[in-house]
């Protein structure tokens, strides 16, 4: 578990070690993430560790998305154009994305030997 | 309606990673006793409950966020767990790299072009809709790629987090409204519009979902990062 920790850390300092060498626009942690996407890792003992993480990612989220108090001011002057431009242009990015995906699965190239991955009816 | 904390817990390093933690299991909790809500989403109530107490004790955000740094330097070694996901997805995203990398271009267009259209014809200034254009991508190359266009990093950096926080809470439901019965796609579009808080809420979904909503981070970055400014361009900005 620690060696595991000591691996995901390293693999963010080299991300951000070739984001600063080749000026690239991602930030470290997201090109480890690409990098690192290979089968290789499965072996790793990554597992435990990741999946803790990840399975509370969101609380990692709060100390940045608590700065949404710094800018209720803009929130009062420009109510409209802020909330529908967010609202309307996050949703629209979610539908699209997820209909393309969704048909292509459906009607594009077949997927060979592949099946849909369905979620459990509610 | 304003009472400063006591200076000698407001000086314990252990305050402010222990509110954050307290608020997220109270926003968890919440969410379970309304038998998994997707409108209860953890994080929106923890940054209200912790918000409010910023407010309430006069407590600037840069010193609640200095305070917190132990929770969000976490963030780093998350993003790279992602990867776990995405290995145990490879083989069906080998089968899908067509129809990821259309849905991807797809979605990064659609976000950038119809945030700058959206705001400008509803009135908004300039500098707003600069900031709105690349707020579907991960917080810090939305701060970046804000700069680079003349938008306001910080309000960039905000966006990215509340449109987060719209697609975790709406994802779902809307999807499901729209027969989007793909896993892969659930996690691709989460991932694509909401970036890093879509993916926490897609990883919790299932485990292809997640898979997919991490690469969707990563990729849309990469993705938008190149587009964006010619995008703005084009709108006329």
């Amino acid at each position: 578990m620690l060696k595991a920790f000591l691996i995901l850390i390293a693999a963010q300092l080299v991300g951000t070690g070739l984001q600063r060498a080749g000026h690239l626009p991602l930030p470290g942690p997201v090109l480890a993430l690409l990098l690192a996407a290979r089968p290789a890792w499965r072996s790793r003992g990554l597992d435990p560790v990741a999946s803790g993480l990840l399975r509370h990612m969101g609380l990692l989220f709060v100390p940045a998305g608590v700065g949404l108090i710094d800018h209720l001011d803009l929130l009062r002057s420009q109510t409209l154009p802020l909330l529908a431009g967010l609202v309307g242009s996050t949703l629209l990015t979610l539908v699209v994305t997820a209909l393309v995906m969704e048909w292509h699965g459906k009607l594009g190239v077949r997927i060979p030997g592949g099946r849909h991955v369905r979620p459990p009816a509610r | 309606m304003f009472a400063p904390l006591p200076a000698d817990l407001a000086a314990c390093p252990l305050l402010w990673p222990g509110v954050t933690l307290a608020a997220y299991a109270i926003g968890t909790d919440i969410q379970a006793r309304l038998h998994g809500t997707a409108a209860a989403n953890p994080v929106l109530i923890a940054i209200l409950l912790v918000g409010a107490l910023l407010k309430a004790t006069g407590t600037p955000y840069a010193a609640y966020f200095a305070g917190a740094q132990p929770i969000h330097l976490l963030l780093g070694p998350a993003t790279v767990a992602l990867a776990v996901p995405l290995v145990a997805s490879l083989p069906l995203l080998r089968r899908s790299l067509v129809g990821v990398a259309l849905a991807l271009a797809a979605g990064a267009i659609i976000s950038a072009a119809s945030g700058l259209l959206l705001v400008r014809a509803l009135g908004g200034s300039s500098s707003l809709a600069l900031s709105m254009a690349p707020k579907a991508v991960t917080t810090p190359i939305a701060m970046a790629l804000a700069q680079d266009l003349g938008g306001l990093p910080s309000v960039a950096a905000s966006l990215a987090i509340a449109g987060g926080i719209l697609v975790a809470v709406a994802s779902r439901p809307i999807l499901t409204l729209c027969r989007v019965r793909d896993w892969r796609a659930h996690g691709l579009a989460a991932g694509t519009a909401g970036s890093g808080i879509g993916a926490a809420h897609a990883i919790r979904l299932h485990e292809t979902a997640g898979a997919f909503a991490g690469l969707a981070v990563g990729l849309n970055g990469l993705v938008t990062a190149v587009l964006v400014g010619p995008i703005a361009r084009l709108c006329g900005f």
